[in-house]
């Protein structure tokens, strides 16, 4: 009796103590590699050529971030490219996403079957790359301009699959009550709507907001001026030529007699682009986990 | 005609009645129309020699010559076998491991569930670019820390980017590893919802928690999983673009195994001009798809007619 309850309290304790053991090795999993590029950002030149990369650095140094720093014009303008094109794309995907999931949501409406049928096929059969490319830089005229990098991108059916989840949860008798009192549909999207629904369209703006910030194809696919390079295709650049900058023609075109950190500076380029967003979404991951939770069970 | 008429009129009130709404609808269906249905074009381009300065009226029909070039070359047996193998792979190992942990996690008090989730989140976060750096730092070949450690224990450093037959292991690893967070939290959403009287009255009749695990939680996740495993399966023709284009590093060596349909496509309008291949092969892929799509939505309907897509 005692003793078994207290066989049982040992036997639970060591079973949680495998469990959070799993987790946290699972946890380091997931932060140790994101450190290993911080480390050897921070880590000596020379160093890395004679004895490699290692998860803590064996000479501190912040060489790499000075040089990095100082030649910074082209990090500073992806970071206002990027945070542009993330600002402009996020609104202006709530709002078209959200307009539409309020007219399906709305049971009243006429002609929601149909639009649902057409917003949701898009899901199953899309034309593929060879027809955007063509839509956007031929008949856009698209091609090397800002809108390439967030236009094609602002709609996503699955969003407004989420945010019809959202507003499906709205009585229709706030609606009609509303129009009783003889508001219109606008004001009673803007004014009735989304204040309910305000956990779904911060959702919806976060996801747009990662989206955008992360995107590397729509600047890839359809620009190559340097002026349009967002941070995540600057980081690709910064991959496949910094071997090319250490290179004898390279050399001969940097001015600087010292040697380009190449190693360290390409990990110092990476923390210098990716660090924030690192340490700004993980913050909003309780609205992440909140939205997907409660979209998933009602979408 | 009076029908007719009648049809008219309720028609034109039907309108009034709901004009309000249609206007606010107006930009994005407008936005869908000219980005989702205009492409539809691209339907007739793999018939067509296309050439870009002439169009799409003017260029020549060729028929099916664009397919015959296409699957008469080796390349599409490599990338449609890379595509299905790799997403099969994926399927299999993200939906283990996020089950076993989602199960685990329920286990844990709620603080710590709020740590395990937000550390576990945080490869969630950055883009494929970024893990393309972290892969590097573990497989440079001079100077990556597997090399180091390699090299270390007296073995020989191994050129990771230049040897096909690890990057099944390595793709896979990267893939789970980034969708950890997600993927687990949409299993355990399932599991908090799960009402707790079965848990207990399970203990009550002196059940072990592995023997709760197999016989409540899997059971109620059973739904959830087949849901999940047949809608990948529906989109099996389509990679993860940010990850085989960003983590191998495009390197050549390594598209024995690397190389998909999206990664073929992309390489052939954007580096070589070839509309021909590219629209054709992408023809194949939105085709095999689509029809994949329908015949696991009508399989997900008999199984539970609620959760099917449409």
């Amino acid at each position: 009796m005692k003793n078994s309850q207290i066989a049982t309290t040992i036997k639970k304790n060591f079973s949680m103590a495998y469990i959070h053991t799993l987790f946290i090795l699972v946890s380091l999993a997931c932060i140790l590699p994101i450190m290993l590029i911080i480390s050897i950002s921070l880590s000596d030149e020379i160093d890395i050529t004679s004895n490699g990369y290692s998860l803590i650095p064996r000479k501190l140094t912040l060489a790499a971030y000075k040089v990095v720093l100082s030649n910074s014009a082209q990090l500073k303008q992806s970071y206002l490219i990027t945070m542009i094109v993330t600002i402009l794309g996020s609104v202006l995907g709530t709002l078209l996403v959200t307009s539409l999931a309020y007219v399906i949501s709305r049971k009243d409406y006429k002609y929601r079957n149909i639009i649902s049928f057409l917003v949701f096929f898009t899901m199953l059969f899309n034309g593929g790359l060879v027809p955007s490319y063509i839509l956007i830089a031929k008949w856009l005229h698209m091609r090397d301009t800002m809108f390439a990098l967030f236009v094609p991108a602002l709609f996503n059916a699955f969003y407004v699959l989420l945010m019809k989840g959202f507003l499906q949860s709205i009585p229709d008798s706030l609606y009609e009550s509303a129009k009783l009192d003889g508001a219109k549909e606008m004001r009673i999207l803007v004014q009735i709507a989304i204040p309910l629904a305000k956990p779904g369209v911060a959702t919806i703006g976060l996801f747009f907001a990662l989206q955008f910030w992360n995107d590397w194809f729509l600047c890839n696919f359809y620009t190559s001026d340097k002026k349009y390079l967002n941070l995540q295709n600057m980081l690709i650049r910064v991959l496949r030529f910094l071997e090319f900058l250490n290179s004898k023609e390279g050399r001969q075109m940097n001015q600087s007699a010292m040697q380009y950190p190449t190693f360290s500076a390409r990990m110092a380029t990476c923390i210098l682009a990716a660090g924030p967003m690192l340490f700004v979404f993980p913050f909003f991951q309780r609205y992440f986990v909140k939205g997907l939770v409660l979209g998933s069970i009602k979408g | 005609m009076d029908i007719k008429k009648y049809k008219n009129q309720t028609f034109i009130r039907d309108f009034k009645k709901n004009y309000e709404l249609t206007f606010i609808a107006l930009p994005a269906l407008i936005y869908v129309i000219i980005f989702c249905y205009v492409p539809l074009y691209g339907l007739i381009i793999p018939f067509k020699d296309y050439k870009f300065d002439l169009g799409l009226l003017r260029s020549p029909w060729v028929g099916f010559k664009n397919f015959e070039y296409l699957f008469t070359s080796n390349q599409l047996y490599v990338i449609t076998r890379n595509t299905i193998v790799m997403n099969l792979l994926f399927i299999v190992f993200t939906t283990i491991v996020s089950v076993v942990l989602a199960l685990f996690l329920y286990e844990v008090g709620r603080k710590s569930v709020k740590i395990y989730q937000t550390t576990m989140f945080f490869p969630y976060f950055i883009s494929w670019v970024v893990v393309s750096y972290i892969v590097i730092g573990f497989l440079d070949m001079e100077h990556g820390l597997l090399n180091t450690i390699l090299k270390f224990s007296g073995n020989e450093a191994i050129m990771w980017y230049a040897q096909p037959k690890y990057w099944y292991v390595i793709l896979v690893l990267v893939k789970v590893w980034k969708g950890l967070g997600f993927n687990i939290l949409i299993f355990y959403s399932v599991l908090i919802s799960i009402d707790p009287g079965y848990y207990e009255s399970a203990t009550i009749d002196g059940a072990s928690k592995l023997k709760q695990a197999l016989y409540i939680s899997l059971p109620m996740l059973k739904h959830m999983i087949t849901i999940m495993t047949i809608l990948a399966i529906g989109s099996i023709f389509y990679s993860d673009f940010g990850l085989f284009y960003n983590v191998p590093l495009d390197q050549t060596m390594l598209y024995p195994v690397t190389d998909v349909i999206d990664t073929y496509v992309y390489r052939a309008v954007r580096r070589l001009g070839d509309f021909g291949m590219s629209s054709a092969a992408g023809l194949y892929q939105s085709t095999v798809g689509f029809v994949l799509v329908m015949v696991t939505n009508k399989i997900v309907k008999k199984i539970d007619s609620e959760n099917a897509l449409f």
